[in-house]
């Protein structure tokens, strides 16, 4: 095998071939890393102070050089505001990406299995009750009460796993039964509350970027960094997964270990997700379905495609809800949908391959 | 020599005892072995308990000396090799990837040359080089059933179980495959089993056969004498004969009583 003067022509064009899908597949990653520093960049600028593209890249670069009103206005404004919105698309596209998989279903998002009710009912819960769920957090107790809640769901569906084997049937009916759950419950909540916790209460859902600190940004960012590389330590088992459960245990996966540490992964990422910003829709759904269109499901171009694809949804959606009305900033949540699924739809119209039949 | 044997394997789905105490002969390494039986004779379960991919109750498959029990599961699964049955995926990975997954066998990420042009040559000798950048879920049945193949012997194990490989081909893939199949086995020295349902190609192609039905092995040897045994007749519920076809291979005819 190793005397290339053996091998015929046939295997060695076959090579060719699979050499420049795996080089396509780097450079549109890349493209997709280019796209996203230019979207933050413009995310940026966007709104009000007539900031322009190349001093605002000046100023991201050496902060000395801002005036006092460029530092306050970028870098601590903007700047974590954009860097919040790449962070959570991103964890949202992994998140959605990995639970696809492992649940064997295209419809499958960080919220199928109940996460972002039940966290907004630890929000709620916060908001109407003003009960804390740990105490001593402080102003952070409606964050730390949504991802409480969050993660609970999430170990719930461990314990069911054990009761009735690691099937991908069972995990989404649980799924299911948590999200009507939550969802009454937080109807209890919402009929019981006043009109100004009612407001607050929806606004919360929405989603907004608006409460981006640096500190969040950093936690954020710090779960990618561990989370990413462990997801593509598995990326070998995740892709055989994708073969069949059969044909991914013959080759040596462990199908159910393999799938209840990712669903841990996934819940962590999804539930910090959901806490800091609130639900938002249709990115953990979308950006792993973009990705799939583009380069397949090979989890080593798939997953950080998919990640890709949720930072850029958001970083756009972040823009957009400061341009469609200067001066006003419209919840995420809102605008997710609206300027994805023109895009998505294209797409899917201009697909020739179909999967998931 | 390392054949592989099974003793008093005992296992049950549930309350469903499926073997009862069930053993085969050794079977020896370098000759294809066909496992034939009726439906839910259990076929599959059996090659599964060999895999170690379900745990008997009670009893123990030997590879020569080795006890495979004493393995770990991964070790165990590069020894051993199991095509599961007939399967469409709906995944958007290519052939090449999908081979290629197999090559590697979950062992890192890092392709290198010589990987590659395993997996290409792989390809070319199955026939199947012109599928190489085709999505699996484009493929029709018989093609994705070829690539299962090409996924199991591009692995270098000790034992090959198939099942039914050739569900789903047409006449020149199932004497192609089968074929493919017999010369890797004899080439690599290996143990080769191959599930079938159509006992004329087990006749054709194996130079032994496994009669497995009611949970036990009913026989075990060469086609003629299995093929000519009482015991086919009674499993298949069938009346079963023989007869020499026009290159003088073994021919099975089924008749309903």
């Amino acid at each position: 095998m190793s005397d290339s003067t053996l091998v015929s022509g046939e295997a060695l064009a076959l090579v060719r071939a699979y050499k420049l899908r795996h080089l396509r597949r780097v450079l549109l990653v890349f493209l997709a890393l280019l796209l996203l520093a230019g979207l933050v960049v413009i995310d940026i600028t966007t709104g009000p102070a007539d900031l322009s593209i190349w001093r605002t890249i000046e100023v991201i670069f050496d902060r000395s050089v801002a005036t006092p009103k460029e530092d306050v206005i970028i870098w601590q404004l903007r700047l974590p505001v954009a860097l919040m919105a790449i962070a959570v698309g991103a964890m949202l596209g992994v998140a959605g990406a990995e639970m696809q998989t492992i649940l064997n279903n295209p419809l499958a998002d960080p919220f199928t299995l109940g996460l972002s009710s039940a966290a907004g009912f630890g929000a709620a819960l916060a908001i109407v009750l003003g009960w804390s769920v740990i105490p001593g957090v402080g102003g952070l107790f409606v964050s730390v009460n949504a991802f409480v809640f969050a993660m609970l769901t999430s170990c719930a569906l461990f314990l069911f796993t054990r009761l009735r084997g690691v099937t991908p049937e069972a995990m989404i009916l649980v799924g299911i039964a948590m999200l009507f759950t939550f969802n009454a419950l937080l109807a209890f909540l919402q009929y019981g509350a006043s009109e100004i916790q009612l407001a607050q209460l929806i606004f919360w859902q929405l989603g907004s970027l608006a409460r981006a600190t640096w500190g969040k940004v950093g936690i954020c960012f710090a779960i990618l960094l561990l989370m990413l590389p462990w997801f593509m330590s598995r990326s070998w088992a995740l892709t055989a997964l994708r073969m069949g459960e059969d044909k991914a245990a013959a080759l040596g996966v462990n199908v159910g270990l393999l799938r209840i540490t990712v669903l841990a992964g996934v819940s962590l990422l999804a539930a910090v997700a959901v806490s800091f910003v609130g639900a938002i829709a249709f990115v953990g759904l979308v950006g792993p379905h973009i990705a799939r269109m583009i380069v397949g499901e090979d989890q080593r171009g798939f997953l950080p495609l998919s990640a890709l694809c949720g930072a850029l949804i958001l970083a756009g959606t972040s823009i957009a809800s400061k341009a469609i009305t200067p001066g006003i900033v419209y919840p995420i949540g809102m605008i997710t949908s609206l300027i994805g699924i023109p895009f998505f739809l294209l797409l899917i119209l201009g697909q020739r391959k179909r999967h998931w039949q | 020599m390392n054949a592989l044997s099974a003793e008093n394997l005992t296992f049950s789905y549930g309350s469903r005892r499926i073997f009862d105490r069930v053993g085969f002969d050794p079977i020896a390494p370098g000759q294809l072995t066909a496992l034939i039986g009726p439906n839910a004779a259990g076929k599959s379960t059996l090659f599964r308990l060999i895999a170690g991919l379900l745990k008997p109750e009670s009893g123990k498959v030997h590879l020569g000396n080795t006890d495979l029990d004493t393995l770990t599961t991964r070790t165990r699964l590069e020894r051993v090799c199991f095509m599961p049955q007939f399967f469409t995926a709906n995944a958007a990975l290519t052939v090449f990837d999908v081979v290629m997954m197999a090559h590697k066998q979950l062992k890192g990420w890092r392709v290198n040359e010589a990987d590659m042009i395993a997996v290409g040559t792989a390809l070319q000798e199955a026939g199947i080089g012109h599928l190489s950048e085709a999505y699996v879920s484009e493929l029709s049945g018989g093609q994705s059933q070829m690539v299962s193949v090409t996924q199991a012997l591009i692995r270098k194990s000790d034992v090959y179980l198939f099942d039914e490989p050739t569900s789903a081909l047409d006449l020149r893939h199932q004497l192609d495959v089968l074929g493919q199949i017999k010369a890797a086995v004899a080439d690599r020295g290996a143990i080769g089993v191959v599930a079938l349902h159509d006992l004329n190609l087990a006749a054709r192609f194996a130079d032994n056969l496994i009669l497995l039905g009611e949970g036990r092995i009913l026989a075990q040897g060469s086609p003629a004498e299995v093929l000519r045994a009482d015991a086919i007749s009674n499993t298949y519920g069938v009346a079963i004969e023989t007869s020499k076809g026009p290159r003088e291979e073994l021919i099975v005819h089924a008749y309903a009583s």
